[in-house]
C-alpha cells in the first residue's frame, strides 16, 4: 500500500507523508539514545539543522545539486557534530547530559541566527527543488508544473531511505553494540564492572543518533524548500521528545509510529487552535503520567494481557 | 602462585578505619571466605580491590602488576570480577542476555553493531551452558527482573562468572534468602567455581557456610586481619570466637 | 576607566538575576533532586506578572510604591510553584529521571504558551520603575540608580539564603532531607512538607528573578528559555546542587558575558559554553558540585 500510496492519495497527502517519513528516520535516531541508551536529548534539533543548514549552504555556496552529495556532506557535518558535542554531553550524569544538550541546541541557534550573512538569518536559505537532482543526476525536476513529479519521485526516495535506516536501526538496536547500551542504561554500575567504558558507548550512540536525525534533517529540507534558524530552534527537539513519547520510547517501532501520527496531528491541530504548544505540553504530561509506555508500548501490553 | 597481594592498604572515611592496613594474599586455586562482623571492612576490602574505591594508602598487585590506580576496566582486563551484595542486574535484558553481555564483553564483542546478538552462536552456547551450570537454564528467556530472588543472586554470580576471571569476588551471595535456598546457592556456586578453576574469594556472615565451604578463612576486625587459616584453626581460634561468635571459648 | 566601572555594575546587577534563578534551580535539585525544565519559565512568568501588574497599577500608586509589585511577582510565581509540586511533580520521585524530566518539560511547554495566551507577543515594560529612582553619577557617566538598588537586593538575597539554609532551623531540616531523605523520614521529618516549600522557595527566586529584571528589559517570548539555557551555564559552572556555586558560577558567567558582548557579540553564548566545557573537563560536576 505504501507503494502505491502517491497514485491513491494525491500530491498534498504524499507530500505530507513524506514528512512524517522523514520525521521517523529522526526518531529512530533520537530513540537510540532516549529508549535503548537511556540518555534525554533535549537538543536534537542541533542535528537537524546540521542537516538542514549543509544542503543550503552546499546549494548556495558551492553549487551542489545533486541529492546523493547532500547526504554524504550533511552526514559528515551531523557526525562531526554529534563527535563534537558528544564530547561535551556525553561524560557526565544523565541529567546533565539533558541539560547540556539542550543548551548546545541553542547554541548553535543563536550561532545560525546571529551569522546572518551566512546563513540568511531569519528569512534563511532557499532549498528549490527544482535545482535538485536524484539519483546521481538521473532525475531532475525543471519546469513549471514539476511540482507534482518531484513530491512522487522524493517520496519514492525518501520511502527507500526509510527502510535502509529503519532495518540498519533494527540491525543495530540487536547487535552485540545494542545490548550493551541497553546494559548501560539498565544498570551503568554493573556494565563499568563487566569492563565497558560507560562514556565511550554513550559517545558512539550519540554519534549514530546524530547521524540518523541529521540525515532526517537533509531529507527534510527539499521538501520544505527553505531553512531558517527555526529548524534549530528548541520546540523541534522538544517535538522530537514528544513523539517518542507518543508512540513510546521502550519499544522499536513507537517512536516511527509516534513521528508519523503527530506529523499529522500537527498538520490539523494548528489549523484548529493557535495554542498547539500548549496541548503539546499537556499531552506529553498526560502521556508521562498515564500512559508512559505510549501508544505502541501499551498496545503490545494490552495485547500480552489478552492472550 | 600468588595472584593479589595487597600491601598495608589503608582506607579511612573520617574517623572510621574501615581499612587500616590490610596485607592480604591470595593464591591461585583458593576458595576462601572473608568474614567478620558488620563494619570490618570487609565490603570496603573489596571495593578497593575492584575499583569501587581508592585507598588512601597502599598498594595492590595482581600476579605483578600494580593496579592500585588503575580504573575499572583496567581491573577486569587483569582478571578480576566480582558480584554484587545488593543484586545488579540488567533489569530489562533477558537472563540469556545478561550472562551473554558479560561474555560479548569479554570477548571484546561489544562493539558489533551490525549483526543480531542471538545469531553469535559461540556466545549464546556458551551463555546458555553457563545458566545450565547454575541451574537457572530454564529461565533464560525470562527477563532478568521476574527471577525469584535466590535465582537473582545465582544470575548475579553467573555474570560475574562469565567473565572468566582469575579472581572472583562474591559478595555475600547468599544474603536475603531462605536458609533452604541458601545451601543450594552455596552448593552451586561453589561447585561451578571449583569446577571452572576459579580462585574465589566469599565474603559471609553465615558461618556454617563458611566452614562448611572455604578452603582458608580470613576475619577481619576493625580494619585488620584477626586470624587467617583453615577453617579448623578459625574455629579453634578464641580470639575469633570472642568478636565473631560472641562467645567465650 | 569609567565605562569599565560602568560595566562591572552592569555585569553585577546581571549576576545578581543570575545568581537568583541558578540558586531557586540548584535549591530545588539539591532537595529534591529533580531539574526543573521549566524553571526559566517560571522565571518569565514572574516578569511578565511584575510588568502587568506595573503597568495596571501604574496609573494608580506613585511609582516609588510600585516596587512592591517584584516581591509580589515573586510570590505570585511561589504560589504557582506550591500548586504544582504537589500535583505534578511529587507523583513522580520514585520514578526513573527521564520522566521526571519529560514531566518537568511538557510543564515548561504549557507555561511558555500559558504566558502568550495571556499576554500576547508583544513585550511587556515596566520602566516606569526604572525612571522613578533617577540616575546617579558615577565618574561622571549617568548610571541608573535601579541597577545599584537591584545589585543590592542579589546581595540581600544572597546573604538572606545563605542564613536561611545554614543558620536557620528549617535550613537544617532542609539539609537533613536533601542529604538523606529516608533518614530524615525516619527521624519524623515531613519530607512531603519540605518538598513543597523547597520547591516554593525555589519558585520564588525565580519569579524574583524575573520581577527584578523587567524594569530593566522587556519582558518578551522566549525569555524563559533563554535565561534557562544561561542558568544552565551557571549550574554546569559553578555545581548543581550548591548555592555557592550558583554564586560564583554566576558572577563568572555574568563577567564572561559582559566582556564577550564587548567584543565579539555573535559568539557570546558559544563563548560561554566553551568555557563551560572547560570546566567540565577539569571538574566534571562543577567547581562546587557534589558526585550525584
Amino acid at each position: 500500500m505504501l507503494l502505491a500510496f502517491p497514485a491513491l492519495a494525491g500530491t498534498y497527502h504524499t507530500q505530507l507523508l513524506t514528512y512524517g517519513l522523514t520525521l521517523a528516520i529522526a526518531a529512530l535516531g533520537f530513540n537510540l539514545l532516549l529508549g535503548y541508551t537511556g540518555l534525554l536529548s533535549f537538543g536534537h534539533s542541533a542535528f537537524l539543522g546540521a542537516g538542514a543548514y549543509s544542503v543550503a549552504l552546499m546549494m548556495r555556496y558551492l553549487g551542489v545539486s545533486s541529492m546523493e552529495l547532500f547526504i554524504l556532506g550533511g552526514v559528515v557535518c551531523s557526525a562531526a557534530l554529534a563527535a563534537l558535542l558528544g564530547v561535551v554531553c556525553v561524560r557526565h550524569t544523565r541529567i546533565f547530559f539533558a541539560i547540556l544538550t539542550l543548551a548546545l541546541s541553542q547554541v548553535l541557534w543563536t550561532l545560525a541566527y546571529k551569522f546572518f550573512w551566512i546563513t540568511g538569518g531569519t528569512d534563511g536559505l532557499r532549498v528549490p527543488f527544482s535545482q535538485l537532482s536524484l539519483l546521481g543526476g538521473l532525475v531532475r525536476f525543471p519546469g513549471a508544473d514539476a511540482f507534482p513529479k518531484f513530491i512522487t519521485s522524493y517520496y519514492y526516495y525518501v520511502l527507500a531511505l526509510f527502510c535502509v535506516c529503519t532495518v540498519l536501526m533494527w540491525l543495530i538496536v540487536h547487535s552485540p553494540f545494542g545490548k550493551t547500551l541497553q546494559a548501560i542504561r539498565d544498570n551503568e554500575t554493573r556494565a563499568r564492572f563487566l569492563g565497558v567504558r560507560i562514556w565511550r558507548y554513550r559517545w558512539y550512540a550519540f554519534l549514530v543518533s546524530g547521524i540518523f536525525t541529521g540525515l532526517a534533517g537533509i531529507l527534510w529540507v527539499p521538501l520544505n524548500g527553505l531553512v531558517t534558524p527555526d529548524v534549530l530552534y528548541w520546540p523541534q527537539s522538544g517535538k522530537i521528545v514528544f513523539f517518542a513519547v507518543l508512540g513510546g520510547f521502550r519499544n522499536f517501532t513507537g517512536p516511527i509510529v509516534g513521528a508519523v501520527l503527530f506529523n499529522y496531528l500537527e498538520v490539523y491541530a494548528v489549523a484548529v487552535t493557535q495554542y498547539w504548544q500548549i496541548t503539546l505540553g499537556v499531552i506529553l504530561i498526560v502521556l508521562v503520567t498515564f500512559l508512559p509506555a505510549g501508544i505502541v508500548g501499551s498496545a503490545v501490553r494490552l495485547g500480552a494481557k489478552l492472550k | 602462585m600468588t595472584l593479589l597481594r595487597t600491601q598495608a592498604l589503608k582506607k579511612h572515611f573520617g574517623d572510621t578505619r574501615a581499612v587500616d592496613g590490610v596485607d592480604f594474599v591470595v593464591n591461585e586455586g583458593e576458595f576462601l571466605s572473608l568474614v567478620g562482623t558488620n563494619g570490618a571492612g570487609k565490603t570496603t576490602l573489596v571495593n578497593l580491590i575492584s575499583a569501587f574505591l581508592l585507598p588512601d594508602s597502599g598498594k595492590i598487585f595482581i600476579g605483578d602488576r600494580d593496579i592500585t590506580h588503575a580504573p575499572v576496566h583496567q581491573r577486569i582486563r587483569a582478571g578480576i570480577a566480582r558480584s554484587f551484595q545488593l543484586v545488579n542486574l540488567f533489569d530489562d535484558l533477558s537472563v540469556l542476555d545478561n550472562v551473554a553481555l558479560s561474555i560479548f564483553a569479554r570477548e571484546g564483542k561489544t562493539r558489533r553493531f551490525l549483526a543480531p546478538a542471538e545469531r553469535d552462536a559461540a556466545v549464546t552456547q556458551e551463555a546458555s551452558g553457563l545458566l545450565e551450570q547454575f541451574g537457572i537454564g530454564a529461565k533464560a528467556q525470562a527477563t532478568a527482573r521476574d527471577l525469584a530472588q535466590g535465582e537473582r543472586k545465582l544470575l548475579d554470580v553467573a555474570v560475574a562468572y562469565a567473565l572468566r576471571p582469575k579472581l572472583l569476588f562474591l559478595d555475600e551471595p547468599t544474603s536475603g534468602v531462605s536458609t533452604r535456598d541458601k545451601a543450594q546457592i552455596m552448593d552451586t556456586v561453589s561447585s561451578v567455581v571449583r569446577g571452572g578453576g576459579i580462585t574465589a574469594v566469599v565474603i559471609e556472615h553465615d558461618m556454617d557456610v563458611v566452614f562448611k565451604y572455604s578452603d582458608r578463612v580470613v576475619v577481619m576486625h576493625e580494619g585488620r586481619f584477626l586470624a587467617d587459616g583453615p577453617p579448623e584453626e578459625i574455629r579453634r581460634n578464641s580470639d575469633v570466637a570472642k568478636y565473631l561468635l560472641g562467645t567465650d571459648v | 576607566m569609567e565605562i569599565v566601572a560602568l560595566q562591572v555594575l552592569n555585569s553585577l546587577f546581571y549576576a545578581a538575576v543570575l545568581f537568583l534563578i541558578a540558586a531557586g534551580l540548584s535549591l530545588i535539585f539539591g532537595v529534591m533532586g529533580i531539574v526543573n525544565m521549566a524553571h526559566g519559565s517560571f522565571y518569565a512568568l514572574g516578569a511578565y506578572v511584575t510588568a502587568w501588574s506595573v503597568a495596571a497599577a501604574g496609573s494608580v500608586l506613585p511609582p516609588a510604591a510600585l516596587f512592591i509589585f517584584l516581591l509580589l511577582g515573586a510570590i505570585a510565581v511561589a504560589l504557582v510553584g506550591l500548586v504544582i509540586e504537589p500535583t505534578l511533580i511529587r507523583p513522580f520521585y520514585r520514578r526513573p529521571e527521564e520522566y521526571q524530566l519529560l514531566v518537568t518539560f511538557g510543564l515548561l511547554l504549557v507555561l511558555e504558551d500559558v504566558i502568550r495566551l495571556v499576554w500576547g507577543g508583544t513585550p511587556l515594560t515596566a520602566s516606569g520603575l526604572v525612571d522613578s529612582v533617577g540616575l546617579i553619577e558615577i565618574g561622571g557617566l549617568p548610571y541608573p540608580v535601579y541597577n545599584v538598588l537591584m545589585i543590592g537586593v542579589g546581595i540581600i538575597a544572597a546573604l538572606g539564603i545563605w542564613a536561611f539554609v545554614y543558620r536557620s532551623k528549617f535550613g537544617v531540616l532542609l539539609r537533613a532531607t536533601a542529604q538523606d531523605r529516608r533518614m530524615a523520614a525516619a527521624l519524623g521529618i515531613d519530607v512531603g512538607r519540605i518538598y513543597i516549600l523547597a520547591f516554593g522557595l525555589g519558585c520564588f527566586l525565580a519569579g524574583l528573578g524575573g520581577a527584578i529584571v523587567v524594569p530593566s528589559q522587556a519582558a518578551v517570548l522566549g525569555m524563559g528559555v533563554e535565561v534557562l539555557v544561561m542558568a544552565f551555564v551557571v549550574v554546569v559552572i559553578g555545581g548543581l546542587g550548591s548555592l555557592e556555586g550558583a554564586l560564583v558560577g554566576a558572577l563568572i558567567v555574568s563577567a564572561l558575558r559582559t566582556i564577550t558582548i564587548q567584543f565579539w557579540e555573535e559568539i557570546e553564548l558559544a563563548a560561554l559554553y566553551l568555557i563551560a566545557a572547560i570546566v567540565l573537563l577539569i571538574r566534571p560536576t562543577g567547581l562546587f558540585g557534589r558526585k550525584a
